[in-house]
């Protein structure tokens, strides 16, 4: 009997996802650039920090919209979202430290019940992820934009600490990252709604045929979307001093997060890939702003590099896929 | 699922063991077909049960019953003796009975161990146990002693069809499955994979499973069954053991429908030209070995059991998905098809068997829908004209001259018959003057009435020199028409017969048994 036997690669190495090679090309020849033509050191304590600084806004709404894309959808509504939760936290605050804990409730109930209109809008009216979540995010900016014209409200002084303090080497924020991304992964690989939620992602059927219940999965994903959306904004709420209504378009959160997302791995088709993925995506950004703000490039280069950077990506894992196919 | 006393009618013949599970008397009406009528089946612990019949004669149907898919309109399921009813597929599982579609439902990316546990992860203090699920998963695996080559760990991806298959198997055994339903599992099987799933099958066997094997190979049939059940047009014919039959008494059971159609006549020796087409050992993935000529002014029928290859050699042709070896030859001139818009340019045509899918733009006219291949070959450009085509061709000249019956050029085609949407490509490829016509079961959806007028222009056709290759899964309908009868069985072209074959010489082609046997003993 002669049978086409795959080598089984080792376990770790499988785990570890193609874009840290990437990541690893970046870093160096950022560095080497850098070291040749800028202005002080990248590896210098100083930009390090600046770079994972840059990265835990984007880092954290984009491992939420993971979750989405893994299932088979995505939410476009994250931007506003976040905006959404900037303004009403420190508007809700009024610089008074007794009503914080009553702001991040508040903003947290909206972000679950915008996670689900999201998911209930997908799973019951079957309308297109695109299209709904466009159409969720645009509603809330208007009622946003309508009812606040500028910076509202203030935070707390004590509780800009989230956003400027640190322990030791580590600021607070880089750790609540590092803690929201950890989660992530663990909700992915080890709890049965992460199983579920590559199953719907790979194929509806096969999980509908499976018994699994695909509506609460889909939910679930929508719903820790919108509050990773939410964290962002309490964390730009805390760093700015206030919220304002443009904060979360000003900074493209609803494409880029899909961008690192994809640029991480996740099949923007659903069930494949991960939040480690989406953690080399965020830092590959982080990095290339970071060296060409050293180098003393225009931002316009920049954009320019970033979109060759998303096409070049994607391009090599349809390439991969394809060869391993055939 | 619910379950009642046991069943009021005898035990058949002298089997003292009870069987696995038994269908009575199961009739499943579908919008104008009566798929299943009045069809009885069961199964004994360590029994293989093949079921056969021509395409739609109503096994998968049956099937489909047997494992929740659909419910029975009239009859009953009873397992163990206790009368069942499966709402959902895993009412099935859960009572033992799983099947294996030739499609597979796994998830490429996710692991072997993964995909069998899909929804029945074990969990441990909340989280999934990937140990445990590893382990049971390794235990399947070497149960059915493919723990050599397939690993819990591995990517489905990764896996060859056989591999996938043997994990869906296993999937089946993680459900304590006591009948296993095999559809066609050999299809997509290379020769050393199908010992493998042999002996597999003989173990399940032996641990007192039963199976239900579908086939149209007859060869595995012999081999493996200790009864056969014959359906026919969704009739059971008769449930017999192996050891009493011969494969020509199977194939006498599966054919014999009487001729209601009328069909033109057959070509006239002298109306029969010049080779058009010719294909000299033409293969790739799916055919192999194929030498085919098609004449100017004949209908040449393409006949084969699903599977067999008549549809990969007829889009093989038309280049959507091209021969990879041999040669191609178009009136002498030898060709390359790499792609569709290459064969209409040198007028062939192709009526798929998926009109809505590949042929017909739904939503828009019928006059775009017929000028759309003659404007596609024109320049980007260039003006589009709203009626005339060519000089002398206009759009509403062809729309007369097939008979469709519309509100108007303007009509969208998804709202008319499938009679008018047929007539609609077939005006789209008179327009391009084809001279090469190719029709995937050109009458599939139609009514009867439609069915004879499309019959008759197919006949026109040839009669005004072009050639035609067809390919229908009605046996009557390839007999009615062709001039000539092509067979193919697994990938290759099986053997030829004249006009006027009977359904029994076909079959034998199809199921490769002519093939088998060297000679042919039935007489029909």
């Amino acid at each position: 009997m002669k049978v086409v036997v795959q080598p089984s690669r080792p376990q770790l190495w499988r785990r570890i996802p193609p874009v840290y090679v990437i990541l690893v090309v970046i870093t160096v020849v950022a560095w080497i650039l850098v070291e040749l033509y800028g202005r002080g050191s990248f590896f210098g304590k100083e930009n390090i920090a600046n770079i994972l600084q840059r990265s835990v806004s984007l880092g954290i709404v984009s491992v939420g919209q993971t979750f989405t894309i893994l299932a088979g959808s995505l939410d476009l509504s994250v931007a506003n979202m976040i905006s959404v939760s900037a303004v009403m936290s420190s508007y809700i605050m009024q610089g008074d430290p007794s009503r914080v804990p009553f702001a991040i409730a508040t903003v947290v109930l909206i972000g679950v019940i915008v996670g689900l209109v999201n998911g209930l809008l997908i799973t019951q009216l079957r309308v297109n992820p695109l299209i709904s979540t466009l159409g969720t995010g645009l509603l809330l900016q208007g009622i946003l934009s309508a009812s606040f014209r500028n910076f509202a409200g203030s935070v707390p002084e004590e509780f800009q600490v989230l956003a400027y303090g640190s322990i030791g080497p580590i600021s607070y924020s880089v750790l609540m990252f590092i803690i929201i991304a950890s989660i992530g992964v663990f909700i992915l690989r080890k709890t049965r709604f992460g199983a579920h939620l590559y199953a719907v992602g790979g194929s509806q059927e096969v999980s509908r045929l499976s018994g699994l219940r695909t509506t609460r999965v889909l939910l679930g994903a929508h719903v820790i979307a919108s509050l990773t959306a939410v964290i962002t904004g309490i964390y730009l709420a805390s760093r700015l001093g206030a919220g304002a209504p443009w904060v979360g378009r000003d900074g493209v959160y609803d494409l880029e997060s899909i961008a690192v997302v994809v640029i991480g791995g996740t099949a923007l088709a659903g069930g494949r890939g991960g939040v480690m993925g989406t953690v080399a995506g965020v830092l590959i950004f982080a990095i290339l702003d970071s060296m060409f703000n050293l180098l003393g490039v225009g931002s316009y280069l920049k954009q320019v590099l970033r979109g060759l950077i998303i096409i070049a990506a994607v391009a090599s894992y349809s390439i991969r896929t394809k060869e391993e196919v055939s | 699922m619910e379950v009642t006393n046991a069943p009021e009618h005898g035990q058949p013949d002298v089997q003292t063991v009870q069987p696995l599970f038994e269908m009575h008397h199961v009739t499943k009406r579908f919008p104008g077909v009566v798929a299943l009528n009045d069809v009885s089946f069961d199964c004994y612990p360590g029994e293989v049960h093949a079921l056969v019949g021509e395409n739609g004669a109503g096994k998968s149907t049956l099937m489909k019953v047997l494992s929740g898919v659909y419910q029975p309109d009239e009859g009953s399921i009873w397992v163990d003796g206790a009368r069942c009813s499966f709402r959902h597929p895993l009412d099935a599982q859960r009572a033992g009975i799983s099947i294996i579609y030739q499609e597979f439902n796994l998830l490429p990316d996710r692991t072997v161990a993964q995909n069998i546990f899909i929804g029945r992860e074990p969990t441990k203090r909340g989280l999934i146990n990937y140990e445990e699920m590893r382990r049971n998963t390794q235990r399947l695996l070497s149960e059915l002693e493919v723990d050599d080559w397939i690993s819990p760990d591995m990517l489905v991806r990764h896996l060859s069809v056989a591999g996938q298959q043997m994990v869906e198997i296993a999937k089946a055994l993680s459900f304590e499955s006591r009948v296993l339903i095999m559809d066609e599992p050999t299809a997509a099987l290379a020769p050393h994979e199908v010992e493998v799933l042999f002996r597999l099958v003989r173990r399940l066997q032996q641990r007192g499973l039963g199976i239900v094997y579908i086939s149209h190979r007859f060869k595995e049939i012999f081999e493996l069954a200790d009864r056969i059940t014959v359906l026919k047009d969704g009739k059971k014919v008769a449930t017999v053991e192996k050891a009493a039959v011969t494969s020509a008494d199977i194939i006498e059971m599966m054919v014999g429908r009487p001729l209601e159609e009328f069909y033109p006549d057959y070509a006239k020796p002298d109306e029969i030209g010049e080779v058009v087409l010719r294909v000299v050992n033409g293969g790739n993935q799916r055919l192999r070995n194929i030498n085919l000529e098609l004449r100017s002014g004949e209908i040449v029928g393409l006949a084969g059991l699903q599977g067999s290859g008549t549809t990969d050699l007829v889009r093989a042709i038309f280049g959507s998905e091209p021969f990879q070896t041999g040669t191609m030859e178009l009136a002498g001139k030898p060709v390359r098809m790499r792609r569709p818009r290459q064969a209409v340019r040198r007028r062939m045509a192709f009526l798929s068997e998926n009109r809505k899918e590949e042929g017909l733009f739904l939503m828009q006219s019928v006059r775009d829908n017929i000028a759309i291949t003659v404007r596609a070959l024109r320049s980007l450009l260039g003006p589009i004209r709203r009626n005339r085509l060519e000089q002398d061709v206009t759009i509403e000249g062809l729309a007369q001259e097939v008979d469709v019956r519309a509100a108007g050029l303007h009509q969208e085609v998804q709202y008319l018959s499938g009679g008018n949407q047929q007539k609609v490509l077939l005006a789209r490829w008179l327009a391009t003057r084809a001279k090469v016509w190719i029709f995937a079961e050109p009458t599939r959806g139609i009514d009867v009435n439609a069915k004879a007028a499309i019959h008759a222009r197919i006949r026109e056709l040839a009669r005004s020199g072009s050639a035609v290759l067809m390919t229908s899964s009605e046996l009557p309908e390839v007999i009615g028409m062709s001039d000539r009868i092509v067979v193919m069985h697994e990938g290759t072209i099986a053997g030829e017969l004249p006009a006027g074959a009977s359904e029994a010489q076909i079959m034998r082609l199809a199921t490769g048994e002519a093939a088998d046997t060297g000679q042919v003993s039935v007489s029909v």
